[in-house]
């Protein structure tokens, strides 16, 4: 790791201005990726700036229809959420299967939407339920949000406060894990909230997260898992790597996507 | 340089550190507190974790700073005096270990899922709790067995001899 300053701000308006003024700095949520990032030297900030003292950034409630996460709310908090649970248990359920305990008591919300990695969880869940990210400039909705693999809206120096969920008719999410890893080798979260019937992947695609508009189409039909049958993604979208190959990518994102309606429609 | 301020063992502890500093590295090279292992250092093994704020962190990935005014317990932190702590005598019990390298890592996970899951775990949700703690030496079946009558001995709960 290379030297860096480090900062701890106490309100959101002096970490903003603490990002714009040091040049090169970049937030610390839980630093489960940033850390590791700077250890192998692939990240060498200047300063961090440490969201970690910043209450107003921490915490979630239900808000008339949504449910809304602080930026720096853990997964460990997300997945044992009364409010969660009750109001979406797939996201609650989401959470509690990334990484590991350790992991989940450090990880954020913030910054697993912020890093949009390739094969993490919480991007497939806030595309496919619709999400609306709330920067310290704007908001910016999920389908604007993520842009390719590690690659989103987000502008220099702009900071995550919280990501609101809208609750959903019914939702669940089925990953097939990496064994080594713990991150998805294919993830599919499925919601249907009114007639609007999304399908989101995670892990599998060649750029990162993507809506499987085929599988909404299918599902519009009848949302069940049997109108998925024999269905795969298409394996030139696909990643392909020491894993798996784009091929077995594409079947699993179909078994995957049929769990996951599955566990929707039988809760 | 910048002060850190924290808790640790419940004895405060204060220190002029670089920020680089990991806690696991401010653990066993500041305060000597060697108990705190690294095996990986790329926070897959769970050889590092210990307590912060009454949760397990893999101390590997964690800045000493981000600790800043926080508690933190190690394995070192357990025992009462003399007598080891009930996931600690149930390690011994059940022959849980083999070189011990795993152990300060696996017991501080053991003790935060009882802390968080209660006295009575099975056998599926204990292998999948150390999802994030690897051992190279034992194939995890007498660590299983261990958790499983350590948290019940946390709880009061006699602890069950292991079979010879
Ligand atoms: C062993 C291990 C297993 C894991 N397994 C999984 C898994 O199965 N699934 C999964 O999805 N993830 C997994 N992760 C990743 C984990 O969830 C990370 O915690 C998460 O991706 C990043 O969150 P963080 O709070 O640690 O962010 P940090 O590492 O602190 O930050 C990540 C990036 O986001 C930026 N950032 C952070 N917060 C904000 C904000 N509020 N606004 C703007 N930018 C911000 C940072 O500057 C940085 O660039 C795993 C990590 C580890 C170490
Ligand atoms: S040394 Fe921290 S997880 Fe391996
Ligand atoms: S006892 Fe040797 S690594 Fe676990």
């Amino acid at each position: 790791m290379y030297a860096f300053d480090y900062h701890k701000p106490t309100s959101l308006r002096q970490a903003a201005s603490m990002l714009a003024k040091a040049e090169d700095a970049k937030i610390l949520a839980g630093g489960h990726t940033l850390l590791p990032t700077m250890k192998q030297r692939l990240a060498a900030p200047s300063s961090l700036i440490d969201l970690g003292a910043l209450a107003e950034l921490q915490g979630i409630e239900r808000k008339g229809r949504s449910v809304v996460v602080g930026a720096m709310t853990t997964h460990a908090a997300v997945a044992s959420s009364d409010v969660v649970r009750e109001a979406i248990p797939g996201l609650a359920e989401m959470a509690e299967m990334i990484g590991d305990p350790a992991v989940r008591t450090r990880g954020t919300i913030g910054g697993s939407v912020a890093n949009n990695d390739p094969a993490a969880d919480y991007p497939a869940a806030c595309l496919a339920l619709a999400a609306t990210i709330t920067t310290n400039k704007r908001k910016i909705e999920a389908d604007d949000f993520f842009r390719g693999m590690f690659d989103t809206a987000l502008e220099e120096g702009e900071i995550i406060t919280k990501v609101s969920f809208p609750v959903p008719a019914k939702a669940a999410y089925a990953k097939f894990r990496n064994p080594a890893s713990r991150y998805a080798l294919a993830g599919v979260f499925v919601a249907k909230r009114g007639s609007e019937i999304r399908v989101a992947v995670t892990g599998a695609g060649a750029d990162g997260v993507f809506r499987w508009t085929a599988a909404e189409e299918a599902l519009k039909t009848r949302f069940s898992a049997k109108s998925l049958a024999g269905m795969a993604a298409d394996a030139s979208m696909m990643n392909s790597d020491i894993h798996a190959d784009a091929e077995y990518r594409a079947h699993l994102v179909g078994v995957m996507a049929r769990r996951a309606v599955e566990a929707a429609t039988t809760r | 340089m910048a002060i850190v301020s924290m808790t640790v063992n419940g004895k405060p502890v204060t220190a002029d550190i670089d920020p680089r500093t990991l806690l696991v590295q401010f653990l066993r090279e500041h305060l000597r507190l060697t108990g705190t292992h690294v095996g990986c250092d790329t926070s897959q093994c769970g050889a590092c974790v210990v307590h912060m704020n009454g949760a397990a962190v893999k101390a590997c990935t964690v800045l000493a700073l981000q600790a800043d005014g926080g508690d933190v317990v190690t394995i070192e932190g357990l025992a009462n005096g003399a007598e080891l702590h009930p996931m600690q005598a149930a390690f011994r019990e059940h022959h849980g270990l083999q070189c011990g390298y795993c152990t300060p890592g696996m017991i501080m996970t053991a003790v935060d899922m009882a802390n968080r899951l209660g006295p009575d775990l099975s056998e599926e949700t204990i292998r999948s709790e150390l999802e994030g703690n690897i051992c190279r030496c034992t194939g995890y079946h007498n660590i299983v067995r261990a958790v499983e009558s350590g948290a019940r001995a946390m709880a009061g709960q006699p602890m069950r001899e292991a079979a010879e």
